[in-house]
């Protein structure tokens, strides 16, 4: 007798509804396991991690705060894999919208410059973030190069850039040659929506996106090209959808995405450009992406979710003095039980007897 | 089951606040780290002064610490966590968090604040650090004595004044040895990342380097002097396990009594805003036994560091030459000004490397 999967004759849309949440349920078992052989009260450790931050609007904020940029670059991640193409670089175009809306705040620098810089700013860093998208996209169409290499072969090359820049002609002079810009001026900065708080207008901008996203792939035709691309490309052929372009579309938005992401986060939180300005953001958002099953309002909640583990774990380390490597450890075994769920959705598992299989393979 | 389940939940959060009350007596002191508390340099030895703290004030004090926060967005928030979670005095130990602590400083008035090596101050919010360049000068003596090549390998890690200062002190201590000393730079361009380390090691031993001198804070380049048969000045902590036949001196951090004079200064309310800059005098730092060495070497090191110490010695005596040969302006009577070592942005005369940015 063994366990085998087996393929399913349709996806189970039950399963993929539901699939998250065992998931998460999995993960929350596997940590309380972790918590009691680390001699930590697990029920004190998940209210550390979960409950706690959600009571006050501290705590909260900060989850905005740090689900902002995940949340825009994984719907442009999304749309990308649900058209089937695989944009594993959005590190690289958060940096370099970061790095171009940076250039126009460093250039105003101490000068007059009126309210149009911070709009000025996002434009430029999310056409800077597209273009850089743009580059494994075309390698993709014209050479048929692998959109996973190049892209992600990018991010290194975009944070170089930023270091070069940092250590170099931006640095801030009366910065005693650290690798950073001057602190930008008020009008280059993005505004907070609560005095003293540190919730700013890019949050605003994340929900603005996830409704945006909504809206493309429910109710238009592009949206439906996407999907039918990502789903049947065949069908999409005979349809007439023009793939090529969709490719270069969904890498434009996402790069586009990833950059905005980047120039808020630098005009935002950080207030000026410095090395290091992404704790992998990029990265941890293709995981969003996925958590959020590729839907925008699933994004959000995930999104959320991560920011969640992010500001509880920091809280777990200081009330319960729990290692940061938990935290870290938890959002692993998170995502690997979401993989491992998913597939459940296109796979059942069954019990196989042997001498029925030797049966069936001579017969 | 699942009333006996909320019970027990019920139980254990009531412990838990229980406990948290008997602590509520005691003043909460926390810390930031940059890297892993087992870096075995720069964050290292901030925890074993912070160990030192509570063997000392455990009675009084009760510490939390915040380990691998990055230097980036996420530190204002790792500080303002710590000041929410109760902490009066909160230490942030590397440069780059210099303007997120000013920024919570600001916010919370009532919190004291201590920022390692950094220059912005506030009302609430001190800045400590070490004149490293006095034991830089020392290592400048002792590797222009064992090095048979001459050359001397230098591995940067950011060419802020702090590093810039120590290499330029290495130089003029090792240029009144063999006025015709080499020094080979390899800017890491981080703090903590043993694999860089260990190449940049690599590269100036085969470009003729025979000591190795770091300003990063990982033992990788002692393991590679020491693989190589050269040898090398450890960094932050006491790197001799590393390299017993090969590490002829260390700087080591030592920031127990500061950190335990300010909590204590917390505790009896004389806590004031202050920028200590502490010298082989003050104890804020200490040069590991001088071993691998003959005798006479021994003795040129020792006399130095009896010298700086006593404040008969100074690393930057004027006049100090600059790269391009002119004298650099003097700002300090003898020597050169604090302020000027402390933003000390030019090599002197004799180093043969462009510095980053320049």
């Amino acid at each position: 007798m063994q366990l085998v999967l087996e393929k399913r004759a349709e996806r189970s849309n039950t399963i993929a509804l539901v699939s998250p949440l065992i998931a998460i349920g999995l993960t929350i078992v596997t940590m309380t396991i972790l918590f009691a052989i680390l001699g930590k009260n697990p029920l004190l450790a998940l209210q550390a991690y979960f409950i706690a931050p959600l009571t006050d609007s501290y705590s909260l904020q900060e989850i905005a705060v740090k689900a902002t940029p995940l949340v825009m670059i994984a719907i442009g991640l999304s749309l990308c894999y649900l058209a089937n193409v695989w944009n594993i670089g959005a590190e690289g175009q958060f940096l370099i919208g970061a790095v171009a809306g940076s250039w126009i705040a460093v250039k105003t620098q101490g000068t007059d410059a009126g309210a149009w810089v911070l709009p000025a700013m996002f434009v430029l860093a999310a056409a800077a973030g597209a273009l850089y998208a743009l580059i494994p996209a075309i390698c993709k169409v014209k050479f048929g190069a692998s959109e996973i290499l190049t892209s992600l072969m990018l991010v290194y090359v975009a944070d170089l850039f930023l270091d070069y820049l940092v250590r170099g002609p931006w640095r801030d002079p009366q910065g005693f040659n650290f690798p950073t810009t001057a602190e930008f001026d008020p009008v280059a900065t993005v505004p907070l929506l609560i005095e003293g708080g540190r919730l700013h207008l890019g949050s605003i901008i994340a929900l603005l996106v996830v409704a945006a996203a909504a809206i493309l792939l429910g109710r238009t035709i592009k949206g439906f090209e996407i999907r039918v691309v990502g789903a049947a490309p065949r069908a999409a052929r005979f349809g007439g959808f023009n793939s090529n372009q969709l490719i270069l579309l969904t890498f434009a938005i996402s790069g586009a995405l990833a950059g905005l992401a980047g120039i808020i986060e630098v005009a935002g939180p950080v207030g000026h450009l410095q090395p290091g300005i992404s704790p992998g953001y990029g990265f941890t958002a293709i995981i969003v992406a996925f958590l959020g099953r590729l839907n925008p309002i699933g994004i959000l909640i995930a999104g959320l979710f991560l920011a969640l583990t992010f500001i509880g774990g920091e809280q777990a380390q200081i009330a319960m003095k729990i290692p940061l490597d938990v935290t870290k450890v938890f959002q692993g075994i998170l995502l690997f039980y979401v993989l491992a769920c998913d597939s459940l959705i296109l796979y059942r598992f069954k019990l196989v007897f042997p001498n029925r299989q030797v049966a069936r393979g001579t017969g | 089951m699942r009333k006996t389940l909320l019970a027990l939940a019920a139980g254990l959060l009531l412990a838990g606040s229980v406990s948290a009350a008997s602590a509520a007596d005691k003043l909460k002191v926390g810390f930031i780290y940059l890297g892993p508390v087992g870096d075995l340099g720069w964050t290292y030895q901030h925890e074993l002064a912070r160990q030192a703290l509570v063997k000392e004030l455990g009675d009084k004090i009760e510490t939390t610490f915040l380990e691998n926060v990055p230097e980036g967005p996420d530190a204002e928030r790792s500080i303002e966590q710590l000041v929410r979670a109760g902490n009066k005095l909160i230490f942030t130990t590397s440069f780059g968090y210099m303007d997120p602590t000013l920024k919570v400083a600001k916010k919370y008035p009532n919190v004291h604040f201590e920022h390692a090596t950094g220059y912005k101050r506030d009302k609430n919010m001190s800045t400590y650090s070490a004149k490293w360049y006095q034991g830089r000068y020392i290592q400048g003596l002792i590797a222009a004595k064992m090095s048979k090549s001459g050359v001397l390998g230098y591995i940067g890690s950011f060419p802020i004044p702090e590093v810039v200062s120590g290499i330029n002190a290495t130089i003029l201590a090792a240029q009144t040895i063999n006025p015709n000393i080499k020094v080979k730079i390899i800017w890491a361009n981080t703090w903590f990342d043993p694999g860089k380390e260990a190449d940049a090691a690599k590269a100036l031993i085969d470009q003729g380097a025979d000591v190795i001198m770091q300003h990063t804070d990982s033992p990788a380049a002692m393991q590679i002097a020491s693989e190589r048969g050269k040898f090398a000045f450890g960094q932050d902590s006491e790197m001799i396990k590393f390299g017993p036949k090969t590490q002829l001196t260390s700087i080591l951090d030592t920031w127990a009594p500061y950190y335990i004079a300010r909590v204590k200064a917390e505790l009896d309310g004389s806590w004031k805003s202050e920028d200590s800059w502490g010298g082989l005098d003050s104890h804020m730092f200490a040069m590991a036994p001088y071993t691998n060495m003959p005798d006479d070497v021994k003795k040129i090191a020792e006399d130095a560091q009896a010298a700086i110490t006593a404040g008969k010695l100074h690393p930057f005596k004027c006049p100090v030459i600059g790269q391009d040969g002119k004298e650099i302006e003097c700002k300090g009577g003898a020597n050169l000004a604090d302020g000027q070592i402390l933003g000390m942005n030019f090599y002197v005369k004799g180093i043969d490397d462009k510095l980053p940015g320049k």
